[in-house]
């Protein structure tokens, strides 16, 4: 069972909102100082689904993809060393403040490339602007159906069998081979990549693809060419009008505070 | 400009409250200038409710399929809405189904989509969206470049209209069929004990500051006094601590209590996303410069462990 999966890297969603900073001239984040960029959250489960899959397969291999600056190399090589059998950096300064739909175009173009594939595995969304776009367009792009939010996947002969995660409760769903399916925190624990696959993986070789290896012409990609331009990007502002309940001890700021909610009629 | 569509949607039998919030969203964009206000729906029973709400015109959709639970069936007839309307905004919530089909329609008429919106404004007849991001840390506002502007719209964002009953409007019909290549095997609702999170006036939620799994027992007790619900911060429940179902905030659920009663939660703002729109916000911390007590009207600061068995005590006292 051939599969790819997608990763992207991001600033990390554990930065204390007192260190997280915005240019908003340039309607960018200002990385924070010492904090590294991190994989999103819900791809190393994306990963393990399609390293879970392959292996019960008996054969086949996993191939994964990072759309970024030449830091999401990290990225791919987690994913790597987690056991993925090759990976692809799509990485182009011409991408640079692009938006989710010109990479999930520039995605599927790079799927298209990679040629075989029976499954295409991404997070649910990536924690950065939690748009959960990519998986969808991945999908219509290549004219192939996309299941969102998964929280168990089995392959059942040509087509896959998915419990998606609903608002309000489960379901389960079942398509046709290929498909996107997108991968959500529910699906369980990724495994942890010892060192020993940690060093074997920094020896393995990453392919770079560029804008044009991908046929991607300049008038479609970057900032200039975003289909949902941005117009701003701040933090927002919180004003405070708290008061704090004193009080002797937890007893006496407990009745207090009970009293204040009975008189505002509260409770 | 040429209109706004708003899809509405059915569960159980019944129009999602989401449906009336969009068209109380459309209907302020139309006063703009965006002009009129037409509604997608899957059932004519359901064409008067809209119309009371602000729907100018109706489409109605008969077609197999839009009953699964699925985005995918709704695409054709939906395209097919946009087309007779002539609508420029497209407007969905942000639900199992639109969180899917937002982003159909828009790769499908190659413009884009802005998710979870929390706000709408017109600016030079065009569509003008605010949204969270970066965990709720950033706010983001964006326009489309394509003319079709797509957006699924966060509950709770906007409010609904009164119904009005002398409204009157057009009720037509679609006819396209909807396809899937995806087969439903089995639909399933998540059982919550006690009332239901979103509906709940009271809510008491607690965090990863409680550092102790057992101490939901505690806020469940508390809940229960006030006819509330029990929620978590995603922290809480990343570390198993409570159920994903009970989770507030930015991918969790949104709440807008009577209510917030916030146990040792610090604020990061993917919680703040799920309950700011609380009518009022108590504070249970250790930390005075938490964000979560900033935003309280009342806080105490001090160790739950203590404060909320006294505060058990004194509810079970006064009622």
């Amino acid at each position: 069972m051939n599969i790819i999966v997608c990763v992207k890297q991001i600033p990390d969603p554990e930065t204390p909102a007192a260190s997280f900073k915005v240019d908003e001239q340039a309607k960018k984040v200002i990385p924070a100082q010492g904090v590294a960029p991190v994989v999103n959250p819900y791809d190393p489960q994306a990963t393990e689904a399609a390293l879970q899959l392959r292996d019960a397969a008996g054969g086949g291999k996993v191939t994964v993809v990072s759309l970024g600056p030449d830091s999401a190399r990290d990225a791919i090589k987690h994913a790597l060393a987690m056991g993925c059998d090759e990976g692809v950096l799509i990485n182009d300064d011409a991408f640079e403040g692009q938006d989710n739909f010109q990479t999930a175009n520039a995605l599927a173009k790079a799927i298209d490339k990679i040629g075989e594939y029976d499954l295409i595995l991404m997070g649910r969304a990536a924690a950065d602007w939690d748009m959960g776009v990519v998986p969808i367009g991945v999908a219509q792009a290549l004219g192939i159906p996309a299941v969102t939010v998964a929280k168990s996947i089995e392959k059942d002969g040509d087509s896959v069998k998915v419990e998606r995660v609903l608002d309000d409760g489960f379901q389960t769903v079942k398509a046709p081979l290929p498909a996107v399916v997108s991968v959500s925190n529910e699906f369980g624990e990724p495994r942890y990549p010892q060192l020993r696959q940690i060093m074997m993986a920094a020896k393995k070789t990453v392919e770079v693809w560029s804008a044009s290896d991908l046929g991607l012409s300049p008038d479609e990609v970057g900032e200039g060419n975003r289909v949902l331009p941005l117009e701003a990007l701040y933090i927002p502002k919180i004003e405070s009008n708290v008061e704090i309940i004193e009080g002797e001890s937890p007893e006496e700021k407990a009745a207090t505070l009970v009293a204040r909610l009975r008189e505002a009629k509260l409770i | 400009m040429s209109g706004i569509l708003v899809v509405a949607e059915v569960f159980d039998g019944e129009l999602q409250p989401i449906s009336h919030e969009l068209l109380g969203a459309a209907r302020k964009l139309s006063d703009g200038g965006a002009g009129p206000v037409s509604a997608f729906v899957a059932g004519e029973a359901y064409a008067q409710d809209l119309i009371h709400h602000g729907a100018d015109t109706v489409y109605v959709s008969n077609a197999q399929g839009l009953e699964i639970g699925l985005a995918d069936p709704y695409l054709a007839p939906v395209n097919a809405a946009i087309e007779q309307s002539g609508a420029d905004i497209v407007l969905l919530g942000q639900t199992n189904i639109g969180r899917d089909l937002g982003p159909m329609l828009a790769f499908h008429h190659k413009t884009a989509v802005s998710m979870e919106t929390v706000d709408l404004q017109l600016q030079d007849g065009r569509l003008r969206a605010t949204r969270s991001c970066y965990g709720g840390n950033a706010r983001a506002e964006l326009t489309w470049k394509e003319k079709l502007q797509v957006a699924t719209v966060k509950g709770k964002s906007f409010d609904a209209l009164e119904p009005d009953t002398s409204r009157s409007g057009e009720v037509k019909n679609v006819d396209a069929a909807g396809e899937t290549k995806i087969e439903v095997l089995s639909t399933e609702k998540a059982e919550a004990s006690g009332v239901r999170l979103e509906d709940a006036p009271v809510v008491v939620s607690g965090g990863r500051g409680l550092g102790d799994p057992s101490a939901f027992t505690t806020l469940e007790e508390l809940a229960g006094l006030l006819n509330g619900a029990t929620g978590a911060s995603r922290a809480a429940c990343d570390l198993g601590w409570y159920p994903p179902s009970q989770q507030v905030g930015l991918t969790g659920k949104v709440v807008s209590p009577n209510l917030y009663l916030a146990v040792a939660i610090s604020g990061a703002s993917q919680h703040m996303a799920g309950m700011a729109g609380s009518k009022n916000i108590v504070s249970i911390n250790k930390d005075p410069d938490s964000n979560m007590v900033k935003v309280s009207k009342y806080a105490i600061i001090d160790d739950y462990k203590k404060v909320i068995p006294a505060l058990i005590e004194e509810i079970k006292k006064v009622k």
